[in-house]
């Protein structure tokens, strides 16, 4: 009885280490939809975006609970950094459908020699 | 104390089943409207726990700007309606165990290192970035950012600049066979490339001679 109390209270006092399994979960997501992903490449951009938002959860859980500002600030220098990496994935990923008319990640290997 | 648990919750379920939904969904179209679904709930809880300007700033930037982005590209690329292979095509299906393992290795070490993890509550009192309670949250973010990560924060500007012109350059396409104005042979056209003075005689006439 006590055991379920004390669970039911860590379950309803939210604290510093759900919001980092938040992030975790949602980071292991990201790299599940890399790993799997065969169709496009742009699915694997936006696994690279749910990525980088579990990193930003990760910085501002921990600015709000350890009482620090610079998570916060590094969290909107990461927005930027993902802003720039989606338009140069995006124009690379045009160049690249222009010129050989697909974007299947199994047909693009010519690199591979 | 109960309805922030409560909300917590809400946002964060919607938040991971949209992430899966992004990943495992057939149409890409229909994984970018779950990525936008994804960011607008991870910003909910960032307006919860008291980052509101982080929470506003990833609305405007994320769903705003990148989301935007993505179903444009998606919409001008003709893929959307291409099938998803991954559990059909037997050749393509033996990435996916080695996927699976090692997804679940990283999340057990994530979780194993939270779980593991006690925080000490002075352990960054000795640093003077401390939130102001007095203050709002862009307040202290204005604060700070213009202070104390000034070069950082001009350096993220540059990195913006190269981002844009980057895609401009890579996506820029000279087409061929298109006729345009010229501006340059416009302006340095002189009188005397245009109009030629002839002294006629009378009766003889002009002969052009092109």
């Amino acid at each position: 009885m006590l055991r379920v109390i004390k669970g039911l209270n860590l379950m309803i006092d939210i604290g510093l280490g759900h919001y980092l399994t938040l992030g975790a979960i949602i980071f292991t997501i990201g790299i599940v939809g890399i790993f799997l992903n065969r169709k496009n490449i742009i699915v694997i951009l936006m696994s690279i975006e749910l990525i980088l938002l579990a990193v930003n959860i990760n910085l501002v859980a921990f600015s709000i609970f350890l009482n620090d500002i610079s998570g916060q600030i590094f969290t909107l220098f990461i927005l930027t950094v993902a802003a720039a990496e989606a338009a140069i994935g995006l124009a690379i990923i045009v160049v690249y459908y222009r010129n050989s008319s697909t974007i299947r990640v199994e047909d693009i290997n010519s690199l591979k020699g | 104390m109960l309805a922030h648990a409560i909300f917590f919750y809400i946002f964060s379920l919607i938040a991971i089943i949209s992430a899966i939904m992004v990943t495992v969904s057939k149409n890409t179209v229909h994984s970018v409207f779950f990525l936008i679904l994804d960011f607008i709930s991870i910003s909910c809880l960032f307006i919860m726990i008291g980052a509101e300007f982080l929470g506003m700033i990833m609305l405007i930037v994320y769903v705003g700007a990148v989301a935007v982005l993505f179903l444009f590209v998606v919409m001008m690329l003709n893929v959307a309606q291409q099938k998803n292979q991954w559990f059909s095509a037997s050749e393509s299906s033996k990435h996916i165990p080695v996927g699976l393992i090692v997804s679940a290795i990283i999340f057990f070490e994530l979780i194993i290192v939270i779980g593991g993890w006690k925080y000490k509550p002075d352990l960054v009192s000795a640093m003077s970035l401390t939130l102001d309670r007095d203050i709002s949250n862009t307040h202290a973010i204005g604060y700070v950012l213009y202070t104390d990560y000034i070069h950082i924060f001009q350096l993220s500007g540059m990195i913006l600049l190269v981002a844009m012109i980057g895609a401009i350059v890579l996506t820029f396409r000279q087409r061929s066979g298109v006729k345009k104005q010229s501006y340059f042979s416009q302006i340095s056209r002189e009188r005397s490339d245009g109009v030629e003075m002839i002294n006629v005689e009378s009766n003889k006439g002009v002969k052009s001679d092109d």
